[in-house]
Formats: structure tokens, C-alpha cells, sequence
């Protein structure tokens, strides 16, 4: 497994989409950092687009890359190596080079600009790990779905619709549910809705660490008292391992029955 | 104790000057109160006084000398004045002690006018300054520190009750419930004051008519001010700067008639003015930075002109939960404005809508705050922009700015 996982993220680290990715946040960390040149803003405009953007080039990313290496995943097959190692290896491969790029591209404006020396390090430090979880946890799903769908065009529907109804869909279902029941108490409901999304989850873990939390009135109240003591944390990131969880499970169980 | 009393000058010059010095174990200053006579003036060294409930019975002028200290012990009271033409300049109060029955305070100006409270100094005095039914009295330069305690058991750095004529100048106040608070006080100024770190507000208005308050500055209160139930106010060249908490604002209107906000600053307030029942208020050149809301205007506000002032990177500019609006929006800048000017006169070509479907949706229900910043609600203001459905539909306004008006002199 441990060679499959270096041999994929060598490959992909080389890839130029890997480079694109990391040039890309690199680029814009460094434009916001010298146009704003306030933290705390920075944060917020990279959360809005960690939050949208992560999923949805791990969902595409790892689909595609499901799809192209195919043959060489059936020339590994042929070797006598467990099929977990071999995708689960993929997968891991995969996740690891997105999240380099990501981190590096964030990570090396910020630390340019003397983020180590700044107290908003920890606002910067949940957004770099939510975005790396959301990394993994899309890119394992997007892994999972191609492994279950040989038909390309499928998969790739399926993936994107995925995206659409975790980073989208959803909060329009909620914002729904919160209208109509207006006339019942919505604290807890809403706060096992945003736990049970991890792009939800991971907008409120970092709006909580962000000033702008004091605009969040009573809900925001609830929700600080919630992420603030060790049930709340402990759930959550319960939450977030059972979305990483998930998806690897599924890729063992499906390749270790599929028919290739 | 006669050495401690030098008599100066006694000469045709209506007045005598006294020096005081502080003797160990005596009341020292209460007694020079009693000896002086009415007209005179009362030098008083520096040193600690450790005394409280002087009553000042005749007009005198008390000057401290480097700021002498009198210390109440937290026993009570200090100073009492209950004579007109009292001047008190220079001293220190330090510690009045709490009281839940009686408001104590470092000084008490009862029943009289024409009094002069000028450069004092005021630490853990509970109320600092306390005017009580007082006409024409002026308070400057006093710095006025609390002990932060809960809003129950803090007093006000400056409270004025039944009072005419006021003005309150170049003041600095911290650490109050309510830095200066104004009960059925009219006809009076309140300017170039401080007021910051206050448990409620930085200034509160309550049934105070024809007042006005400029050039002051309020920061991290509570609130920083409350104007309720009052008419004819004139609010100008304020600066309402991080307000900033779960339920601060920097303007707290209620009940308001007839009132002028002009030239203010409001920067990073969760709610730079919250309106609710006012009528016929003209906010003019005002600057709305980086606040939570900007305006959120309850139900009962009616004929309010909210003209030339700049809206910029506010999370919401506008926040009305009334279907009836006559209120005006005009020539207003906003930074969330999308629109086009192809004449070129600097006004927008279509009108402008400051009320987004996320903040009408937040008014009705307040959990969904919860989705603050989310990609569905970015795209749900944006179709609304398109096509408005839900948003009031009068609530526009038709000459918006395409540059923000240059009010940098408001720092």
C-alpha cells in the first residue's frame, strides 16, 4: 500500500493540475494578503472559496483520476497485491498530493506575510485543516463513485450531483425546513443539521473562531456553547472521521467484491 | 488644626483664599467648609484626605493642588454640594463604595445652578458625578474611571436627573454601567466626551428633550448610545467605533421624534443603528463601515430620510421588518451596488435594493443565521437581485451613488 501511495502522489504531484491547483492558491492568498492586508479578512474570503472549491476539484479530481488510471490500476491488479492497498492507496495518494498543493499554496503566502508571529494563527490553522478534511472526505466519495460506476459519463454525474447537494442543495433544504417550522424551537435541529454536513460544519468551525460570530445573535450563542465544550467537539469531529470513514470502508467493500 | 489653616489674604477683595494641608485622623477639609465664608476660595495641597459626606452649604471655589486625594473608604458619599456658584476643580475621589439603596457618588450637585465641575479626577466612585435637578452647570476635562463590575452593582460615570441647561465637555468615562446617562435633562450639550468600556452604554438618553451631542466618541460599550423616548435631538461628528458583541449596538434609537444624525461614524458595530418606533428622523453624511448590520429598522418608523450617507462593506446594509415603508432612500452610496451610469453624472441608472432576501428571511426567522455566508445563500441574494419576490418593493432607492462621498474628515 505504502509504495501505491507514493507512486500516486509522486505521479499526481508532477501532474500539471497539481501545479494549476497550487498556483492558483498561491496566486490568490498572496492578491488578497496584499490588497486587504487583514487577516481576519483574509480568512473569511479564503473560507468562502475553501469551502466551495475544495470539494468540488477533490470530487472532479479524484473521479477523473479514478478514470484515467484505470488501466494501470488493472495492470496492478493482475500482481499479487491486495486490492485494499491498491485503492486505498490511490485514494490516499490522491488526497495527500491535493492537500499539498493546497496547504503550500496557502500556507506559503501566509507565512511570507508572518502569520506565525500574528494571533489570528488559529483562525488560519482551522482553515487549513477543514480544508484538508474536506479534501479527503470528497475525494474518497468521488473514489468510491467511480469504483461503483464503470459507465464514465455516470460517474461523473454522479459526482458533481454529489457536490451540488452537499455544498448547495443542502443548505437550501435547511434554510427550507427553518422557514417552515419557524414557529418551533430550531436550535437543536440546526445544529444537527450544520454536524451533519461537513462543508456546513466546516463554515461554522471556522465562522466561530472569526469576530463575525457576534453577528450570530442567540444561534450563534447556542452554537459556541456546543463547539465550546468536549461533547460538541468530540461529535464533530466524530462527524467529520465517519465522512472520512465512510468512503474508505466503501472502497474496500466494493473492490474486494468487484468483478474487473 | 490652626496650623493646618493658613488664612492668606483677607483683604477688601470679596473672598479669601484658604490653603489647606492634610492632617493624619482629621476631618480637615469639612472643617475648612464650615470656617470659610461665602465667596471664598479653598487651595487644598496635595496629600490624602481620608474623608466623605463634606457638605458644601455656600458658594466656594475648590481648587486642589496636583490632585489631592480624597479617599471616601468606600463609607459613602463624598462631596455634597448644595449651594449655587459652587466651582470644584483638581481634586481626586477615590472609593465611594457600592450601594444598592442610596446611588452614592464621588460628587452630588442637589437643587442648584451655576456649578462648575472642571478637571477632576474620579477612580471607583461608583456614580462619578451625580447632578440632581441642576440648572446651567458646566462639567469638563473630568476623567472618570470605574471598577468594572456586572451592570447590577456599577453606577454611572456622569448621571444628570431633572436637570436644564447642561454642558458636559471633554469628558472621559470608563467602566460604568452607563458612562453619562441623562434623565428628563433638556436644553443641553453634551461634547468631545469619551466614553468607552462601559457595561451598557456609552450615553443614554431617557425623556431628555432639545439636547445635543457632538464630536464625541464612543467605543466598546455595551451600546454605544441609547436615546430613548426623547424629541428634538441633534446628533452630529460622533464616532460610534466596536460596539461589537451578541447584542451591541452603536446607536440605540426607541421612541424618537424630530431627531438630526449627521456627520457620525459608525465603524465595526454588530448593529451601528437599531430603530424602533422613531419618526421624522433626518440621517444625513453619515459613515457606515464594516458593521454586522448597518441600519435594522423595527416596525413604526416612519417618514425617515436616510440621504448622502456611505453603506461600505457592511455584512447587511438594510433590515426592515415592516411591510409599510414610507421612509426615503436617496442619493445614498452603497458598495453593494452593481448597477451602471451611462450619463455619467455619478448617480446609478437603475435604483438600487439595500434590502437582501437573506437579511428579510433573518428577520423572520433568526436561526438562519446559522447559514451565514453559505454559497446557497450567496446565490439565493443573487436571483433575488435579478428578480425580487420577497424583498419590499419600495424600499429603494433611485438615485444611489457610484462613488462613496469622501467623509474621512469624520476620523
Amino acid at each position: 500500500m505504502w509504495k501505491i501511495l507514493k507512486y500516486s502522489t509522486y505521479d499526481l504531484l508532477r501532474s500539471r493540475w497539481a501545479y494549476l491547483y497550487l498556483g492558483f492558491f498561491l496566486l490568490f492568498t498572496a492578491g488578497f494578503l496584499y490588497l486587504t492586508g487583514d487577516v481576519g479578512k483574509v480568512v473569511i474570503s479564503l473560507m468562502n472559496v475553501i469551502l466551495i472549491l475544495c470539494p468540488l476539484i477533490a470530487t472532479m479530481f479524484g473521479i477523473m483520476y479514478h478514470y484515467n488510471s484505470r488501466e494501470f490500476t488493472e495492470l496492478l491488479l493482475a500482481q499479487p497485491i491486495r486490492r485494499t492497498s491498491i485503492f486505498w492507496g490511490q485514494f490516499l495518494g490522491l488526497a495527500i498530493a491535493l492537500s499539498t498543493s493546497l496547504v503550500l499554496g496557502i500556507g506559503i503566502p501566509f507565512l511570507l506575510y508572518g502569520i506565525t508571529h500574528d494571533p489570528a494563527i488559529w483562525q488560519f490553522m482551522i482553515l487549513l485543516l477543514n480544508g484538508v478534511v474536506l479534501t479527503f472526505i470528497f475525494s474518497g466519495l468521488a473514489f468510491w463513485i467511480g469504483l461503483r460506476n464503470d459507465n464514465r459519463i455516470r460517474g461523473f454525474g454522479l459526482a458533481i450531483l454529489l457536490w451540488l447537494v452537499m455544498a448547495v442543495l443542502y443548505d437550501g433544504v435547511f434554510l427550507l425546513c427553518l422557514i417552515v417550522f419557524r414557529e418551533y424551537p430550531l436550535d437543536s435541529f440546526s445544529l444537527f443539521a450544520t454536524v451533519f454536513n461537513p462543508v456546513d460544519l466546516s463554515r461554522i468551525m471556522i465562522l466561530l473562531k472569526l469576530d463575525i460570530s457576534a453577528l450570530m445573535g442567540y444561534t450563534g450563542a447556542v452554537f459556541q456553547k456546543f463547539f465550546g465544550n468536549g461533547w460538541g467537539i468530540l461529535l464533530s469531529t466524530l462527524s467529520l472521521l465517519a465522512w472520512i470513514a465512510i468512503p474508505v470502508a466503501g472502497i474496500r467493500y466494493t473492490a474486494l467484491r468487484k468483478d474487473f | 488644626m490652626l496650623g493646618s489653616l493658613i488664612l492668606l489674604a483677607a483683604t477688601a477683595v470679596v473672598g479669601r483664599t484658604w490653603v489647606i494641608n492634610p492632617v493624619a485622623g482629621k476631618a480637615v477639609l469639612a472643617k475648612a467648609v464650615t470656617k470659610a465664608d461665602t465667596g471664598d476660595t479653598l487651595l487644598i495641597n496635595y496629600g490624602q484626605y481620608y474623608e466623605y459626606g463634606i457638605v458644601i452649604d455656600k458658594p466656594l471655589t475648590i481648587i486642589g493642588i496636583d490632585f489631592p486625594e480624597i479617599d471616601g473608604q468606600d463609607q459613602g458619599e463624598i462631596m455634597t454640594v448644595i449651594a449655587h456658584h459652587v466651582t470644584v476643580e483638581g481634586l481626586h475621589f477615590k472609593n465611594v463604595g457600592v450601594s444598592y439603596l442610596k446611588d452614592h457618588s464621588g460628587l452630588r450637585i442637589k437643587r442648584r445652578s451655576n456649578a462648575v465641575v472642571r478637571n477632576n479626577k474620579f477612580s471607583n466612585t461608583f456614580f462619578g458625578i451625580y447632578l440632581e435637578r441642576v440648572t446651567n452647570a458646566l462639567v469638563t476635562g473630568n476623567e472618570i474611571v470605574g471598577v468594572p463590575r456586572d451592570e447590577a452593582s456599577s453606577g454611572n460615570g456622569i448621571h444628570a436627573w431633572h436637570c436644564e441647561e447642561l454642558q458636559i465637555e471633554h469628558n472621559r468615562v470608563t467602566g460604568h454601567r452607563d458612562g453619562i446617562y441623562f434623565e428628563f435633562v433638556n436644553n443641553s450639550t453634551i461634547a468631545h466626551n469619551q466614553s468607552f468600556g462601559n457595561r451598557r452604554y456609552g450615553l443614554h438618553f431617557m425623556f431628555s428633550d432639545n439636547d445635543v451631542y457632538h464630536h464625541n466618541k464612543f467605543a466598546e460599550n455595551g451600546a454605544g448610545v441609547a436615546v430613548m423616548f426623547s424629541k428634538f435631538i441633534d446628533m452630529r461628528h460622533n464616532i460610534f467605533f466596536h460596539n461589537w458583541g451578541r447584542a451591541s449596538y452603536g446607536l440605540l434609537l426607541k421612541e424618537i421624534y424630530d431627531a438630526t444624525i449627521e456627520d457620525n461614524a459608525f465603524r465595526q458595530n454588530t448593529i451601528a443603528i437599531n430603530i424602533e418606533g422613531s419618526t421624522r428622523i433626518t440621517y444625513r453624511r453619515n459613515e457606515f463601515s464594516r458593521n454586522g448590520w448597518a441600519i435594522k429598522m423595527a416596525g413604526g418608523c416612519l417618514d425617515n430620510e436616510i440621504t448622502q450617507n456611505n453603506f461600505r462593506s457592511n455584512t447587511l446594509d438594510l433590515v426592515l421588518n415592516s411591510h409599510v415603508n414610507n421612509n426615503t432612500f436617496s442619493g445614498n452610496y452603497w458598495s453593494e451596488y452593481t448597477g451602471y451610469d451611462l450619463d455619467k453624472d455619478g448617480v446609478g441608472d437603475v435604483p438600487h435594493r439595500p434590502v437582501k432576501l437573506f437579511s428579510y428571511i433573518l428577520d423572520r426567522t433568526p436561526e438562519a443565521i446559522a447559514l451565514l455566508r453559505s454559497f446557497f445563500v450567496r446565490l439565493m441574494n443573487f436571483s433575488e437581485k435579478v428578480s425580487p419576490a420577497f424583498t419590499p418593493a419600495n424600499v429603494l432607492d433611485h438615485q444611489p451613488h457610484m462613488q462613496p462621498f469622501n467623509y474621512d474628515h469624520l476620523q
